[in-house]
């Protein structure tokens, strides 16, 4: 992974002491709240309800064990022993004290970490594939442009303050799991005619309060281009963005009113002052940031191990955890792990710093001491021999890390929603708690098969339910809390976004909600029918009506 | 005590100077009916939009003589009774961050022939503030004074000076003095800049 040179350190270590000097500025009442607040927020500090959240940047979820260790002593210093992974691959802190987060900045900074741009009116953290670099199906690894990219973002001077957040996914495969469609930019990756590195630029998708896929603005984007023409895209942004109304102010908003076209006749008009400007991407840069993502230093190794085989015959829990939880690998004799953040009756994405050393511990030993985060909230050990999966299943399992649900139902993505973030409607996770006891039968999660299933606390959507095959939304009703469904969302190429079925529910309801779903889906679904696959097939009026039937004869929702 | 900082021309240190400039501003509009937009006050005003009325423009006292920041509406209406003194150098003109750059080229062909342009922020969290200046100064070529003037505060000054500015008249409830130090937050930037290049080209990293 990326190594901090003397630049990147000086820069971490810099605004470790600009932070500082604000941080005792704010304190001693020489800046006002609202002066403050894009400072903290750029710094990833929210103010909550119970205690100000950190967001750690995760830059495209890579991390090495050093970096976890640290992230792992540091929640159980400054906070209460545990952290949370959200949906953008970063690592939250919920109880941290803002008097201490200067010190928690240091610390970070000792491991090239640090919490810039994970919140506020600017670019934020670029998210990728956790597969990134090992996918069978990957064609370009994107590694190396994000963190030129970062690079570029970070401090930027003219994108400092946006009309409203800006967020960057990279991807480079032939199935999208960075949800590239999703994001104010989407940039994905792959091969052109001449057989060199070319992008397909996506502009304006987001989630959120207005769901909209984004746009192919540009087909062919020759790779020393992407910061110049990012650049061009975002000053476009910049200066019409709808500053006047917060929730018109993402880019989505603004190509949608200029349309298309219009949008990209204005950033080819900037993009030529541009194009062969001091932006372009040298080779030289190139090499120099993409010998740090060079292939591990992998064994020669058969593609099959009879231990392995062995155990899986001779020992079904270990098999159904190598079923869920190890994917392919582009290297002969490897696969990548998932640690399951999703033991069921557990906040989905939480770790406690015990589990983070153990964690930090399975990679030292078997995957490169590296490890990624992943937008489905949960580690990846991206290089692990097949000879040592039962090792790492043993280890895992008696740190409660090997929950064997990875794609299925109870591997929900959930906001921190009510329990945490002041901006929720309603707690999603003890909807998520109560889902996942609800299904707590591993036969019957198998027999349902490969389904999503989101849950946001609010319409600010950071579970993604817009996209989950279930959609979960916290509503507010007159000062209480409700539940809105939807069915048919969709990540990767063919994204979509869900319908909502009807009235909303309450906390109790929900997980019975979810089994009328589930139990439509097992009468309806035809042979190897993945959930989504019904519901496209036919339609969601099925649905509906099978969970509203029940609700007729009992008690009636708003 | 002036609360202007100013970089110096010859070797880019800054310094606090006395401002030589007295600014115009116009009249309050009548009554200002307060927008909102979504149950929300809106705070800021979209790029395109009207600056000030007709009424205000007319009725806005111009000092007789000394040099003038006059706000490009203001110059649009009154360039008649302003021309001798724009020729004698006394005349710069402010933008307002959601006026744009083209307006003002289409007013003068050469900027250079002002001997400043100030652009005013109403709230400090308008970054487009930003791209104002690097437009003036990459596409236009304008090189004299560039001045930012309004909410400005010293936690972004870091980012107007790379974005072209080389004058910021600081809010006046804050001091500049301590505002300096905040020019010079980062060494060694990552990307480029007005008048800078990505650091990748600037040093060699390898
Ligand atoms: S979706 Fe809403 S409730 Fe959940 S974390 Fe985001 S802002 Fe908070």
């Amino acid at each position: 992974m990326y190594k901090y040179d003397k630049i990147d350190q000086q820069i971490v270590n810099e605004r470790v002491a600009q932070y500082r000097d604000q941080t005792r500025r704010y304190l001693g009442g020489e800046l006002t709240d609202e002066e403050f607040r894009p400072l903290r927020l750029q710094n990833g500090l929210y103010i909550q309800r119970h205690a100000p959240m950190l967001r750690i940047a995760v830059p495209y979820g890579l991390m090495s064990s050093t970096q976890l260790r640290k992230l792992g002593e540091i929640a159980k210093r400054y906070d209460r022993g545990y952290g949370h992974f959200s949906t953008r691959q970063n690592l939250q802190l919920n109880w941290p004290k803002l008097e201490d987060v200067p010190e928690i900045l240091a610390a970070l900074a000792t491991v090239e970490m640090h919490a810039i741009q994970t919140s506020g009116n600017c670019i934020r953290n670029i998210t990728t594939d956790q597969f990134a670099g090992i996918a069978p199906d990957e064609i370009i690894d994107p590694r190396a442009i994000a963190e030129i990219m970062r690079q570029w973002s970070t401090f930027h001077p003219e994108f400092a303050l946006l009309p409203r957040k800006f967020k960057i996914a990279v991807s480079g495969t032939t199935q999208d799991r960075a949800i590239v469609q999703a994001h104010d930019i989407g940039l994905e990756f792959y091969k052109d005619a001449q057989n060199q590195m070319a992008i397909k630029v996506w502009v304006g998708g987001g989630l959120g309060r207005t769901p909209i896929l984004g746009t192919v603005i540009r087909e062919h984007l020759e790779w020393q281009h992407a910061l110049s023409y990012c650049e061009a895209v975002i000053r476009v942004y910049n200066i019409h963005g709808r500053r006047d109304n917060a929730y018109k102010a993402r880019i989505k908003i603004l190509v949608k009113a200029l349309g298309i076209e219009e949008f990209r006749r204005q950033v080819d008009e900037e993009w030529t002052h541009l194009k062969e400007g001091a932006l372009t991407i040298t080779q030289a840069e190139l090499d120099r940031v993409a010998q740090y993502f060079e292939p591990m230093p992998y064994e020669t190794l058969p593609a099959h191990d009879a231990s392995f085989d062995t155990a899986v015959a001779s020992n079904p829990a270990f098999a159904a955890w190598a079923k869920r939880c190890v994917h392919g690998h582009r290297v002969p004799g490897y696969r990548a792990v998932t640690i399951s953040l999703k033991p069921h009756g557990k906040a989905p994405g939480d770790i406690t710093s015990e589990q983070m050393q153990v964690v930090a511990d399975l990679a030292d030993a078997y995957s490169f001491g590296e490890l990624r985060s992943s937008h489905e909230q949960n580690l990846i050990l991206a290089d692990v021999k097949l000879s040592d999966l039962f090792a790492v299943w043993e280890k895992a399992r008696a740190a409660d890390l090997a929950t064997p649900n990875i794609g299925l139902l109870t591997d929900i993505i959930c906001c921190p929603g009510g329990d945490f973030c002041s901006l929720a409607n309603a707690k999603s996770i003890p909807i998520a708690e109560a889902i996942q006891m609800q299904f707590d039968n591993l036969d019957y999660l198998y027999e349902i098969g490969d389904i999503e299933l989101n849950i946001s606390g609010c319409m600010n959507a950071c579970g993604h339910h817009h996209v989950g095959h279930i959609g979960i939304l916290g509503v507010d009703k007159d000062g209480s809390e409700w539940y809105q469904v939807t069915v048919g969302g969709k990540q990767g190429n063919d994204a979509s976004i869900g319908s909502a079925i009807g009235p909303s529910f309450s906390a109790e309801e929900m997980p019975g909600v979810v089994q009328r779903l589930i139990e439509v889906y097992l009468q309806q679904r035809s042979d190897e029918e993945r959930f989504i696959d019904t519901v496209r097939r036919i339609g969601v009026a099925p649905f509906k009506a099978h969970v509203y039937a029940e609700q007729k004869e009992g008690a009636s929702a708003s | 005590m002036s609360n202007l900082i100013q970089l110096n021309a010859a070797n880019g240190v800054a310094e606090i100077v006395q401002d030589a400039w007295t600014r115009v501003i116009p009249p309050a509009a009548g009554e200002e009916s307060v927008r909102k937009q979504a149950g929300k006050v809106v705070l800021f005003k979209l790029t395109g939009e009207q600056t000030y009325t007709p009424e205000q423009v007319a009725n806005t006292t111009i000092p007789a003589s000394g040099k003038i920041l006059v706000p490009l509406t203001v110059w649009q209406a009154r360039k008649a009774e302003l021309q001798t003194r724009m020729q004698a150098g006394e005349v710069g003109i402010v933008l307002a961050t959601h006026e744009t750059a083209e307006a003002l080229k289409a007013e003068f062909n050469d900027l250079n022939s002002l001997p400043i342009i100030a652009i005013y922020v109403e709230r400090f969290a308008d970054g487009r503030i930003f791209t104002l200046g690097n437009w003036l100064r990459t596409r236009y070529g304008y090189t004299n004074e560039l001045r930012a003037i309004g909410d400005v505060l010293r936690d972004q000054l870091f980012f107007h000076k790379r974005a072209g500015f080389n004058s910021f008249l600081i809010r006046a409830d804050r001091s500049a003095q301590d505002a300096i130090a905040s020019l010079n937050d980062f060494s060694q930037p990552y990307q480029g800049a007005v008048n800078d290049v990505p650091v990748w080209r600037r040093m060699n990293r390898a």
